[in-house]
């Protein structure tokens, strides 16, 4: 009886332990050598640590991070407001609802190919889209100033869908006995979202802040696949230029992108955190 | 149920509101539209550019073919199919036991083995990365499909343990207590009471990871590189350099690289939305 839960837990831990968990301290660990993945590695204290406060692209991928963060967020209203377009019970409607959401099943490689088609100068759909309303083509992807935002709204396209389906089932547990009496009281439109309806929806929020921000944190794959982090890496950010600088032709500097992947993690820790104190205070009220 | 259902309102909002449907989903899913009528298209519409115009001749059938026939394609479905359900079943059976060991048993240490595997799910990647591909090369599993599986499996039981132990917290504990009185064995306790009850939580569960791990890129370009091992999303990429500026082989090979998820979802709909949304309501 005493023994019986770890029995259930030991293979699970171990997978987790040696995966996971130690993988985490040996990356700190790596950070103070140098390197080449290979050979054998020099320790060399905190120098990868001030060599990134000389390195031009790694301010240049932590203030895309910032961005990415940011702009990342606005999946949340936007899925909010296609959810409340959504959610009515006219015919089909259903139907509706799972093509809106599909975007999030498709793998954000395949997303992230799309939208560089979408946006491709000469084949791309957005440049005709936006001369109907005389605005001049654009290379979103080709300029520095744009390629990030360029990359964020493919980025948000699954990101909004996601949070779309997170309010819709928060809006489907709305109490309506409340919403009644609340018509009942004169409120509508704003005043009964502000006050009435996201009080409810809570729950729904707060997950879709903790994927959202994680979602945002975790961005490779788009950039990988649509501009592999150019031009003259300016759409890198911290994920991608630390793999950029592990394991790529640029040299196998292992110790270096150890290093970076310790701030990413540090910066990912405040969330983490943040996560599991607010868990931790549910589970002691049940 | 808000906002106003449109059939409490005038005839013009209900019109207006059937109308704007399927305007905004057009607007949606525009990008794919326009990658799904390219990969319908013949090379000469293209050479010619009749980019937006219909089809000159429907080639839809001819170039999925050659999707199959003329590249790797196939074998990188089936490396993904061959990383994937191993997988699902992995982290699955994983997380049963230790969602069962967390979710039923009150012991020391419990919250903290809990917060453990929730707090290694939402770990970034890369600090994974340098010692994780380290130990693959070590064990001999670089660029084989089971060393991305033996990786797969244990971070996802992270989130899986989140999952099923939340769900079985959730089950009604007499059940358990009337067996335990009953002198029935803890085994035959996770066996046959827990286990039967678990069925929608597995079935939400392995849709899920099936789709996480299917579209996975980051882990299929650090541990494998080869068309013998890596799965579509990173084989997709040498497809694209074999028909550089081909957009309409490319579009179809896109599609096809897409398409299990999807099909996955619109299959199970119900258990792929129930375990994504789990926690959205209280």
């Amino acid at each position: 009886m005493r023994l019986a839960p770890w029995l259930f837990l030991a293979p699970g831990i171990a997978f987790f332990a040696i995966y996971v968990i130690l993988p985490i301290f040996q990356s700190f660990h790596i950070s103070l050598y140098r390197w080449d993945g290979l050979g054998d590695a020099r320790y060399i204290g905190l120098q990868n640590y001030e060599r990134l406060l000389d390195d031009p692209a790694f301010y240049t991928s932590l203030w895309n991070n910032v961005r990415w963060l940011v702009l990342y967020l606005l999946a949340i209203p936007a899925g909010l407001f296609i959810a409340l377009f959504l959610n009515q019970q006219v015919r089909g409607i259903r139907l509706y609802k799972s093509l809106f959401f599909f975007p999030f099943v498709i793998s954000q490689v395949v997303v992230g190919l799309v939208f560089a088609w979408f946006y491709n100068p000469s084949i791309g759909l957005l440049n005709p889209l936006i001369g109907l309303f005389g605005f001049g083509p654009v290379n979103i992807l080709g300029n520095p100033n744009t390629v990030t935002y360029g990359i964020i709204a493919a980025g948000l396209w699954p990101q909004v869908a996601y949070c779309m389906i997170l309010y819709l089932t928060g809006l489907n547990a709305v109490d309506p006995e409340q919403v009644e009496a609340a018509r009942l009281d004169g409120a509508k439109g704003w005043k009964m979202l502000w006050y009435v309806i996201l009080p409810q929806l809570r729950p729904a929020t707060f997950i879709a802040i903790v994927v959202t921000v994680i979602g945002a944190l975790r961005s490779f794959d788009m950039i990988s696949v649509m501009t592999s982090g150019g031009p003259f890496g300016s759409s890198r950010v911290l994920a991608y230029y630390m793999f950029e600088v592990s394991l790529s032709e640029y040299g196998f500097r292992m110790g270096y992108g150890a290093a970076i992947a310790v701030v990413l993690f540090l910066i990912m820790m405040v969330y983490i955190a943040f996560f599991l104190w607010r868990m931790f205070r549910e589970e002691r009220g049940v | 149920m808000f906002p106003t259902p449109v059939e409490r309102r005038s005839v013009a909002v209900q019109t207006t509101y059937k109308a704007l449907l399927p305007l905004a989903l057009i607007l949606w899913l525009l990008p794919l539209l326009m990658v799904a009528l390219f990969s319908i298209k013949p090379d000469a519409d293209f050479t010619q550019g009749n980019l937006w115009s219909w089809p000159s001749t429907f080639a839809g059938v001819e170039n999925y073919t050659r999707v199959f026939t003329d590249s790797a394609m196939p074998r990188y479905l089936l490396n993904s199919v061959f990383i994937t359900v191993p997988t699902v079943i992995g982290a699955v059976a994983l997380s049963c036991m230790t969602g069962f060991a967390l979710g039923v048993y009150r012991f020391k240490g419990n919250i903290w083995i809990f917060f453990m595997f929730v707090a290694g799910n939402f770990v970034p990647f890369q600090i994974l990365m340098v010692p994780v591909r380290d130990l693959t090369v070590n064990l001999g599993l670089y660029d084989t499909r089971l060393g991305l599986v033996l990786f797969h499996i244990a971070f996802q039981t992270g989130f899986c343990t989140l999952f099923m132990r939340n769900f079985i917290r959730a089950l009604p504990r007499e059940l358990i207590e009337a067996a335990r009185v009953e002198g029935v064995s803890e085994i035959r306790i996770f066996w046959y009471v827990v286990l039967p009850l678990m069925r929608p939580a597995i079935a939400a569960l392995s849709v899920l990871i099936f789709t996480f791990i299917w579209n996975d890129y980051f882990w299929a370009v650090v541990l494998t590189q080869g068309v013998e091992s890596q799965p579509v999303t990173a084989g997709i990429t040498a497809f694209n350099s074999q028909f550089r500026a081909a957009y309409h082989m490319m579009s179809a090979g896109s599609i096809i690289a897409a398409l299990p998820p999807v099909m996955m979802f619109f299959l199970m709909q119900k258990h792929f939305i129930a375990g994504l949304t789990l926690g959205a309501v209280k």
